[in-house]
């Protein structure tokens, strides 16, 4: 008997607890049903919602798109710079204003047992014609030992031997096509002359890097070709590229070579090579700022936009939920309507801004050869921006229930 | 049995300071089960601001207010809430919701009481409106409606849920006779058959012969209670 009731109590006090909560879960899906029928009764005004949230949806993904883009393509050359460590001058700020380093570091690093090759870097801009049309445009040119195999640009190992030649360059197949049909040509004809700076040069090959922010085309070319053109002394360098043994640690190696080296260079990995150079793009220019602001205005008119919505819902209905609190509908039930099709516009609006945004992205991918993709991190930071965008309209349009008093309707 | 409803002493004034102004003045009333009360009275006497203080739908200020059990004077905000779903409410104008149907507006009635799955609200919606002779239009929207309909479905949506007293106010005023008579009839008949009490606020001679008693207020007060000339006994 004691027993028993001991095991009848807690069961007792569970289904006290479960019961209002599955009464409050069932409100809330009536509450929601609700909205999306009163949404669903105007449909010119369900498509006015719809395509301000779509709307709003399409201008923050194209401004984070484009953010994205230019600061991956800002690191396109760093970023194909596969390497295991690299040498930069603490003062550098991006890769096309380089400051130089003495080359004497790279040899230095070298008296590390785990470093196997220390390949120096040079780097010019430099203007380059187009070969159909005869019009120039700058273009990133690097220099360096081809033969030591340290930085592997796609494409580059094969060529090594043509441009060990005297004036010799390859070409970046993804620079923008302002610097003609390059590509197409080579396949055509084989290796031709471009006049690179002031030189007549070789092109004898292809590399896949793509444009960055600095210049709209990559060169690459034989350290020595380079030197010769540039006329740049050998000892400043402008990067070092180090390659280590297999097996060896990068962070032990990069840790030893800091102790090593002078002050007058930083030892960084190739992830913090593309973060420092993306760092600066994001915060020492007012890009960054620029596509966040952007961003927000979108989110302002969309937000603008379902609240007058909202707002005018509740307003031309204000008799009729008026007469559902007189039945017995709380407050916050009604508001629960109100936040329900707040929420069902962001959904709704959401899923066909994210599939114009597809679509846009892949015109604008090949228009403008910027590399937009869509992360999922992304997708789901933008439908979090949308789905609270929606969120205060709703709580803003739900301050109109307040002039919904029962009283009034005798 | 206690009476459904129990007035006493009430008083209520709108205003404050010298503005302040007093709409009801010591008003004692009650009403016995099933009993249908007609309160009349010209614009201004206070007969609105007594259906609101019985219909929860304001504050008390002073006197007692029993409504089915429940004093309203100092009431909470929830507690008011939870009493209007026993109340139902008929009002002027219909106030239907124009993007549901009929039935699904009378539906709306019974969403505040658990226990009831969808089919079964919507069944029992649709037997409310054959009640009020609406069956065959019960999927049309009021807007396809005629107002004696509208008010018919604001009928059924005030019945459905089987309140505990039925709170009209002006009921026939959007109506043209013959359609004001058919409704008043309606709601009567079917407040008799389950015994539930009305108390209707009118202005219209024509319909007093439903009420078992009028009540006549005027200047906040009560003036004078009698026993309708032909009580509804068909």
């Amino acid at each position: 008997m004691d027993s028993f009731a001991r095991h009848e109590r807690p069961a007792d006090a569970q289904a006290a607890v479960i019961r209002p909560r599955a009464g409050r879960l069932d409100a809330l899906g009536l509450s929601v049903r609700l909205s999306w029928r009163q949404l669903r009764a105007d449909r010119a005004r369900l498509a006015t919602a719809v395509a301000g949230v779509m709307f709003a949806c399409v201008l923050v993904f194209m401004q984070l798109g484009f953010k994205g883009a230019l600061f991956d393509s800002a690191t396109n050359l760093l970023n194909s710079m596969r390497s295991d460590l690299f040498l930069m001058h603490p003062m550098t700020e991006a890769s096309f204003r380089p400051e130089h380093i003495p080359r004497a570091r790279a040899f230095q690093a070298l008296a590390d047992a785990d470093v196997a090759r220390a390949v120096p870097i040079y780097m010019a801009q430099a203007s380059m014609r187009n070969p159909e049309t005869g019009k120039r445009r700058m273009v990133q040119v690097i220099g360096l030992d081809v033969t030591a195999n340290a930085v592997q640009f796609e494409g580059l190992a094969p060529l090594a031997p043509a441009l060990t030649r005297p004036d010799t360059f390859a070409f970046d197949r993804r620079s923008r096509p302002e610097f003609g049909p390059v590509d197409e040509m080579f396949q055509r004809h084989g290796p031709f002359q471009v006049q690179l700076g002031t030189k007549m040069l070789e092109l004898v090959g292809l590399v896949d890097i793509g444009p960055s922010f600095g210049a709209d085309g990559n060169a690459v070319m034989n350290e020595l070709n380079f030197r010769r053109i540039f006329s740049r002394q050998a000892s400043q360098t402008d990067l070092v590229a180090l390659r280590l043994r297999p097996g060896a640690d990068i962070p032990t190696v990069q840790q030893r070579l800091r102790t090593l080296l002078p002050d007058d260079v930083l030892v960084l990995t190739h992830q913090e090579l593309v973060a420092a150079e993306r760092a600066y793009w994001e915060n020492g220019t007012p890009i960054g700022f620029i596509f966040v602001f952007g961003s927000i205005m979108g989110l302002v008119v969309g937000m603008v936009i379902v609240y007058q919505i909202l707002f005018a819902d509740v307003a031309g209905h204000l008799s009729e939920y008026a007469t559902l609190k007189a039945m017995g509908y709380s407050n916050a039930y009604l508001s629960g309507v109100v936040l329900g099709a707040a929420v069902i516009l962001a959904v709704v609006g959401f899923i066909p801004g994210l599939v114009t945004s597809l679509l846009l992205y892949d015109v604008v991918a090949k228009g403008t050869f910027l590399p937009l993709h869509m992360p999922l991190d992304r997708a789901l930071g933008v439908f979090s921006l949308i789905f609270g965008m929606c969120f205060v309209a709703g709580l803003l349009a739900m301050r109109k229930l307040r002039d919904a008093n029962p009283a009034d309707m005798f | 049995m206690d009476q459904p409803l129990e007035l006493s002493n009430i008083t209520f004034s709108y205003g404050d300071g010298e503005l302040r102004r007093a709409v009801l003045k010591d008003v004692s009333l009650s009403v016995a089960p099933g009993e249908i009360v007609i309160l009349t009275g010209p614009s201004g006497s206070g007969k609105t601001t007594l259906l609101t203080l019985i219909g929860a739908l304001r504050g008390m200020q002073e006197g007692s207010c029993l409504v089915l059990g429940q004093e309203m004077r100092g009431a909470s905000e929830a507690a008011r809430v939870a009493l209007r779903r026993r109340i139902g409410f008929i009002f002027q104008n219909h106030n239907l919701l124009g993007f549901l149907s009929a039935r699904q507006n009378v539906a709306m009635s019974l969403e505040l009481h658990g226990g009831m799955n969808d089919a079964d609200r919507l069944k029992r919606a649709g037997e409310m409106l054959a009640a009020v002779g609406l069956a065959e239009h019960a999927d049309k929207r009021p807007a396809q409606l005629s107002g004696g309909q509208r008010q018919r479905v604001a009928v059924a949506r005030a019945l459905v849920a089987e309140p505990g007293l039925v709170l009209a106010d002006e009921p026939t005023a959007a109506l043209d006779r013959a359609s004001g008579q058919e409704v008043v009839r309606l709601l009567s008949d079917l407040a008799r058959r389950r015994g539930t009490p009305i108390l209707l606020v009118t202005h219209d001679p024509r319909i007093l012969d439903i009420a078992d008693r009028i009540v006549a207020m005027e200047d906040g007060r009560i003036i004078d209670t009698s026993a309708a000339s032909s009580p509804a006994s068909h």
